[in-house]
């Protein structure tokens, strides 16, 4: 094995990975998210992309990965990367990076990606910024990012505009402020992302078809695995795919007078419009609604093309998930609540007394086209 | 046995947030709290304590004052508190605050029977990540997001949540878990473990007390040390106003599906 050194920057000519996570053989989407964000960084570094997929018997799912974007994929196969775990795919992992010496590697913010990425980098001396929402790796567009999406006086900023470091953002303090981080001393630049976030490239078969396979030598034995997955699980009931909703109709703390019958109002709502209902914070907190359903934060970020809050206040960690929704519409009681501040559309009242009737008025709009 | 748990204290982010000028955060306005996933890694430990009679440590790493935070820790039922604090540490990262917590731990002594507990993540920065590089520097096995935890002889059997269902796990001590709301249900102080508090054994580990590990290095530790550094904080524009619709009747309603089928937005 070749040496390793986090903080020779110069020697990490690897490219720009992305570790595609898998689960029961089925490609994770966020895997196909990173893969186009991936390949936007890779040409502002002029470098190659490359994914990274663990498991057993997957290398029949790698090549899509080409299709999004990646020139390349590294396929660890073996037995005992079938579940995943945190020391086989630590240890795979900082084997294959040791050796091949990535600049970037971007994980999914997911439960598993976030187990995985901190252990990574402790072990491989670099830094790890947590749930990116945005990243750039050449300055200028970063300026231009910072011109559209920030309050600063861009103009009267001085940038290194030679900078190559990977620009790290993601909310901090719950949503309240946005931060830039970097890792400018060790190698690789590390991210988990969020989930949602990134926007899917188009597919491209010929892309899939040209897509390169690369098999590194990895050495793993059952020795190094000191977690035994008894048994993996799906959720028996349909989870709610809030990332995939053209629409979302999402309930807060004022159906509390009538919890069923709020949640049913917004699913009435949510048919009419083709979406699905998603819930505040306060929701899941109070257990009326199941955790697959928050939008924030700490749930899901969402950006559909409609997004309806009904009764919710508007706490920045909740808006902090669905601000950059196409079009947002606010039924609330108080004209004061902060949803008002970032919503197209608001209507101050009663959701009980104001939904039905928008249910109604809605169907009548649809039907009169 | 030992149970450690680490616990954080945390500006109150639920709440009114103040911002200085310059974009940081105003800490000194605000309230401040026991990070809530990490009240849940104490009860875990309480409830083990009650099962196998382990002693419970919990560790937090901040200043002077969070030893108030530590005090109502030990009104729960936590046995005694450390504190890590030195301004050596100030500004730390979480690579570098897991290389000193791990070096804490390490003065306490892990024993082949002890698990430590931290919270999933903190409110403030809600990265998760201390938790797993603790365990990396530890060279402890990990289970994070546990949602269920039963304990036989030295194996640890874990319901491991994800988000489409979860994963039976099964490790053994020592470990280090990371724990969620739904494991549990965080007991209150008692009027007994309030006046036992301020007798029970309570320290400081400064730089001193810490140095001679070799986790403990000017280039690993507070701000110096950290691989990751702020490059710009900011906060994002406000989104120009949107339309207040006038009352909230059927007119209403009628008015707002009219624009949105105009603007072939439905």
């Amino acid at each position: 094995m070749s040496t390793f050194n986090s903080s020779d920057i110069a020697a990490f000519t690897g490219g720009v990975w992305v570790f595609c996570e898998q689960r029961q053989g089925t490609m994770m989407s966020t895997s196909f998210e990173l893969i186009s964000e991936g390949r936007k960084l890779a040409d502002e570094r002029g470098v190659k992309l490359y994914g990274l997929l663990l498991g057993e018997n997957i290398e029949g799912i790698a090549k899509e990965l080409g299709g999004y974007g990646a020139d390349g994929v590294y396929v660890c196969d073996s037995p005992l990367l079938k579940n995943y775990t945190t020391d086989a795919y630590t240890k795979v992992i900082c084997d294959v990076v040791h050796e091949y010496k990535p600049e970037v590697l971007l994980i999914g913010a997911t439960n598993i990606g976030r187990d995985l990425g901190p252990r990574c980098a402790a072990r491989l001396h670099t830094g790890l910024t947590a749930d990116c929402t945005h990243l750039d790796i050449a300055m200028g567009t970063y300026v231009d990012f910072l011109r559209s999406s920030s309050t600063l006086d861009v103009d009267n900023i001085k940038f290194d505009m030679e900078d190559t470091n990977l620009k790290m953002t993601r909310p901090a303090f719950g949503g309240h402020l946005m931060a830039t981080i970097i890792c400018p001393r060790f190698r690789p630049c590390m991210a988990t992302v969020r989930p949602g976030v990134m926007k899917k490239a188009e597919f491209s078969q010929a892309k899939a078809d040209a897509c390169e396979i690369i098999k590194p030598k990895f050495t793993l034995t059952a020795a190094d695995v000191q977690t035994e997955v008894v048994e993996v699980v799906k959720a028996a009931k349909k989870l709610v795919d809030l990332i995939g909703a053209d629409v979302v109709v999402s309930v807060g703390r004022g159906i509390s007078k009538d919890v069923q019958g709020g949640i049913k109002l917004a699913e009435e709502l949510a048919e009419v419009l083709g979406g699905v209902v998603g819930s505040s914070r306060a929701v899941v907190d109070s257990g009326w609604m199941s955790a697959d359903h928050q939008v924030g934060q700490t749930g899901k970020t969402v950006h559909p093309k409609i997004y309806v809050a009904l009764g919710i206040s508007g706490a920045i960690q909740h808006k902090a998930g669905m601000q950059d929704s196409e079009c947002i519409i606010a039924v609330n009681k108080n004209d004061t609540a902060p949803i008002f501040e970032v919503a197209d559309y608001g209507i101050c009242g009663d959701l009980f007394k104001v939904t039905p009737m928008l249910i109604e008025a809605i169907k009548a709009a649809k039907a009169a086209k | 046995m030992k149970i450690i748990v680490c616990v954080k204290q945390v500006p109150d982010t639920s709440g009114k947030v103040a911002v200085n000028p310059d974009g940081t955060l105003n800490r000194a306005s605000m309230a401040t709290i026991t990070n809530p996933d990490d009240l849940n890694a104490v009860e875990a430990a309480l409830k083990l304590k009650e099962e196998t009679g382990a002693e419970v440590i919990v560790i937090s790493m901040g200043p002077p004052p969070a030893e108030g935070m530590l005090r109502e820790v030990m009104a729960r039922g936590v046995d005694r508190a450390v504190l890590v604090s030195a301004r050596e540490f100030g500004g730390s990262d979480t690579y570098a605050t897991s290389q000193i917590l791990a070096a804490a731990i390490n003065k306490i002594g892990v024993e082949a029977e002890d698990v430590v507990f931290c919270g999933r993540q903190a409110i403030d920065g809600d990265t998760a990540q201390v938790g797993p590089q603790i365990a990396e520097k530890l060279g402890l096995p990990q289970v994070s997001y546990a949602a269920d935890i039963k304990k036989e002889g030295d194996t640890l059997t874990i319901q491991r949540m994800l988000e489409d269902g979860y994963m039976t796990i099964k490790v053994k001590t020592p470990c280090l878990i990371t724990c969620i709301k739904e494991l549990n249900t965080p007991r209150y102080m008692s009027v007994e473990g309030i006046f036992d508090c301020y007798s029970k054994p309570y320290e400081v580990f400064d730089y001193e007390a810490l140095k001679d590990d070799p986790l403990i290095d000017p280039s690993t530790i507070g701000l110096k040390g950290s691989p990751t550094n702020i490059f710009k904080s900011f906060t994002p524009p406000q989104k120009g106003a949107g339309m207040m619709m006038e009352g909230a009747d059927k007119e209403t309603c009628d008015k707002l599906a009219g624009i949105l089928a105009a603007k072939h937005i439905i």
